[in-house]
């Protein structure tokens, strides 16, 4: 049958499964808008700017599983895209990204709210396609969506001139193997070599200190079973990333919680003592290594990733593993029981699970409370208990950030969303929105600092528009906190244009846009609002949080430095002598 | 705190660094839309410039195939090539530079040859190369020769001293030798 390339867009999207798009409509893209409107049968959620549109996408993406779609129209509407992309980029987030085009005789002619979108982001999409004839418009979105979820996911941008979604044709949609035979070059590596799998358990078993390091790779490949499986047959110790939080749960006993620049004494001090670090899914990222040289120094190095240009990228790794997570630690699993290495595996290795203890004991995470004014890990604790560590956490990015990963304690996959990568402030709150669509069943808290939320804060209004009952906190101290602790660290206290305390007032902000707003300066009154705020389940709630505004994030590893430098509560260092064991 | 026993030195964790030498790579494409712009883009995101390109069409039909050429650090260079392989676009990537491999460009020369002298020597010069001499003008040879680029070097050097007034190379193509080295599967 004969339709427009607008309607051939929504019967693929359709086929693929897609049930939201988030996006906001333009001229160049109003063809498919048009169709979505007559077909139906994908639910839009119309985002106040293209921005939030992406990050939505993404949070759903991150919170389900499943491929997030966002489309906007040709110039500023694709441009406002870049930064959600190069997120989604950077945090391997399976997205579709719809732009519109100008017609294509007008492409390279500066038409109006023309720009070339596939060369603004080719660095930063896994891949991209502009559509150049009506017949391989479904070819393309089934080849898109494909992509976008295999392999290391990643986003994929589809441009589409005007004309093309104009055009009529009667090409039938193609099932997915038979769009997809055609990339002859895209096969991602997914089971591992048989080989390095017998060197890595061999390694596993003979370790006295291993430790496992875990990143978002293993959420993605849904490999938590797997992974408290492996921990608890081999007994070793777990610290994740904070986008691999949740494919550990962190109230386990083997749990260190989080590594890195911000991680936890004892979950550094094991990496930095270990003699075997077994990395899944994660990327050796610059926040997480600190100084590369002082990085795990005495250990063999395991890496079980899909994406084979991520081995041996920044620290040189002993035993390479190219595949899919859940498969190859499924493999490692059916060797180690081949074995019968549970009863193999030195006796040395209690010693070490003790001597974790004995960090854990000795430098908790922890801070100082106060009855005067509201610290503001004491609002991350109380959240935790108000939704019993069962609510999703949507965070911005900053100090506020931080105090989430360390004083919430994610016990499932996908609970903590959060860019990690490029570190997107603003990000927050639209990928709430996008996460408690796709999961409705879940509480979910935005935690929010007062920088990041005033980047993308007309959000508020579509979550008012299609009642979704985020819950939004915001750890409001007047700073562009981050940065200003790192003034008052590295920078002699000169806070250099960091000063926000010039804010609008955000109850009333928040009932302006018709979302209810609540207020809290003591601690004695943030446990009742966001009890309050649990029971509001037909709108938004914006919590403004006035917390102490010089509290830091500690403990902290300085950026370059080594975890022999981390610097703990109230600006102190460890006691040197708890820091190393014998090599 | 005898629970502890400190270590006395810092123990630090080798980081490679490869020597900086000139890499050739082999790629094969589908020839869509965009694919040479996104390998200019990945190698130049790496802060690297590429010496020479060719592209050309192979047998297949939609199949190209690309020789680069870029100087850089073994390790970044390696970097490059999983990235490259990671493209949706490319079929194969093969680094040829410590492979047996055979490597050709043809480089067309525009020397300044206004006397009888100059012309006989230039052609004379051509001839060792195993060069011809493609285009005449009373004050101009235009010399065509292919070779490696030690053949090429020498034959540059040789006319310059007659006064090279353009000069235009394709780039290399290379291709490895079928004998003398193993397959590695993992390429």
């Amino acid at each position: 049958m004969s339709r427009k390339g607008a309607d051939i867009v929504i019967e693929t999207l359709i086929e693929e499964g897609v049930e939201y798009i988030f996006g906001l409509p333009g001229g160049a893209i109003m063809e498919v808008y048009d169709a979505l409107y007559r077909m139906g049968g994908i639910k839009h959620i119309l985002a106040r700017h293209e921005q939030g549109a992406g990050h939505m996408a993404e949070g759903y993406a991150k919170a389900t599983g499943k491929v997030g779609v966002a489309m906007v129209t040709s110039g500023p509407g694709a441009t406002n895209l870049v930064t959600p992309i190069a997120d989604a980029y950077m945090d391997s987030v399976p997205t579709v990204f719809i732009t519109g085009q100008v017609p294509l005789h007008l492409i390279g002619n500066d038409a109006f709210q023309e720009v070339d979108i596939i060369g603004i982001t080719r660095p930063i999409t896994k891949h991209s396609f502009l559509v150049k004839r009506v017949e391989d418009l479904p070819y393309i979105i089934r080849q898109a969506f494909h992509i976008a979820r295999t392999g290391r996911p990643g986003p994929v941008v589809i441009d589409l001139p005007k004309d093309i979604t104009q055009q009529l044709s009667d090409v039938p949609i193609p099932s997915k193997e038979e769009a997809v035979s055609s990339l002859i070059g895209y096969k991602p590596h997914l089971t591992g070599n048989p080989q390095q799998i017998k060197k890595a358990v061999k390694l596993m078993i003979e370790a006295k200190k291993p430790v496992l390091y875990v990143g978002g790779g293993a959420v993605n490949a849904e490999a938590q079973d797997e992974l408290v499986e492996l921990a608890e047959l081999m007994n070793i110790p777990v610290t994740t990333t904070t986008q691999g939080k949740g494919a550990f749960p962190e109230d386990h006993p083997l749990s260190l919680r989080m590594l890195g620049m911000h991680g936890t004494y004892y979950a550094n001090m094991a990496v930095y003592n270990c003699d075997l670090l077994i990395a899944v899914g994660a990327r050796f990222d610059d926040r997480v290594t600190g100084k590369v040289e002082e990085f795990a120094p005495n250990a063999k190095i395991i890496h079980i990733d899909i994406d084979p240009a991520s081995i041996s990228k920044n620290i040189i790794v002993d035993v390479p593993i190219v595949g899919d997570v859940k498969i190859v630690l499924n493999k490692i699993l059916e060797e180690i029981k081949r074995k019968g290495a549970k009863i193999l595996y030195p006796k040395e290795r209690e010693e070490w699970l003790e001597q974790i203890n004995k960090w854990k004991k000795m430098y908790p995470l922890t801070y100082k409370n106060s009855d005067k004014v509201i610290k503001p890990q004491y609002v991350i604790e109380q959240i935790y208990e108000v939704t019993r560590g069962e609510a999703i956490l949507s965070a911005g990015v900053g100090q506020h950030q931080m105090w989430a990963a360390m004083f919430y304690k994610f016990s499932f996959p996908r609970q903590f969303i959060n860019s990690g990568g490029l570190g997107t402030m603003g990000f927050g709150l639209p990928a709430g929105i996008g996460a408690k669509i796709g999961r409705p069943d879940i509480p979910v808290f935005v935690v929010d600092g007062d920088g990041s939320f005033v980047m993308t804060m007309q959000e508020v209004i579509t979550a008012v528009h299609y009642r979704i009952p985020v819950k939004v906190a915001i750890i409001n101290n007047g700073y562009l906190g981050m940065v200003r602790q790192w003034q008052e660290l590295f920078y002699d206290k000169r806070y250099s244009e960091v000063d926000l305390s010039v804010q609008p007032d955000f109850v009333k902000l928040a009932e302006a846009c018709g979302a209810v707003g609540f207020r809290a300066e003591k601690p004695s009154e943030v446990r009742e609002i966001l009890e309050e705020a649990m029971r509001i389940e037909d709108r938004p709630v914006i919590m403004d949080f006035h917390v102490d505004r010089e509290e830091n994030v500690f403990p902290m590893v300085p950026a370059g430095k080594s975890y022999r430098d981390m610097i703990l509560e109230d600006g102190k260092s460890p006691d040197v002598e708890t820091m190393y064991l014998v090599g | 705190m005898s629970e502890f026993t400190v270590i006395e030195t810092r123990k630090v964790r080798e980081v490679r660094k490869g020597a900086t030498r000139k890499h050739i790579i082999n790629v094969t494409v589908r020839n869509e839309f965009g694919v040479l712009a996104r390998i200019a883009t990945l190698i130049a995101g790496k802060g690297y410039n590429i010496e020479s390109l060719s592209v050309g069409e192979t047998h297949e039909k939609g199949i190209s195939r690309m020789t680069i050429e870029i100087i850089g650090d073994d390790i970044v260079i390696d970097q490059v090539v999983k990235q490259l392989r990671k493209l949706i676009d490319t079929i194969k990537v093969r680094d040829l530079t410590d492979i047996p491999h055979v490597e050709r460009e043809l480089v067309l020369i525009k020397v300044h040859t206004p006397t009888a002298r100059a012309r006989d020597e230039v052609l004379r010069i051509t001839e060792i190369f195993r060069g011809k001499v493609v285009d005449v003008s009373q004050e101009t040879y235009t010399v065509e020769v292919t070779g490696d680029e030690d053949k090429i070097r020498a034959i540059v050097e040789l006319l310059k001293p007659f006064g090279i007034k353009e000069m235009a190379r394709t780039g290399k193509i290379a291709m490895k030798r079928e004998l003398g080295w193993e397959e590695n599967p993992q390429d």
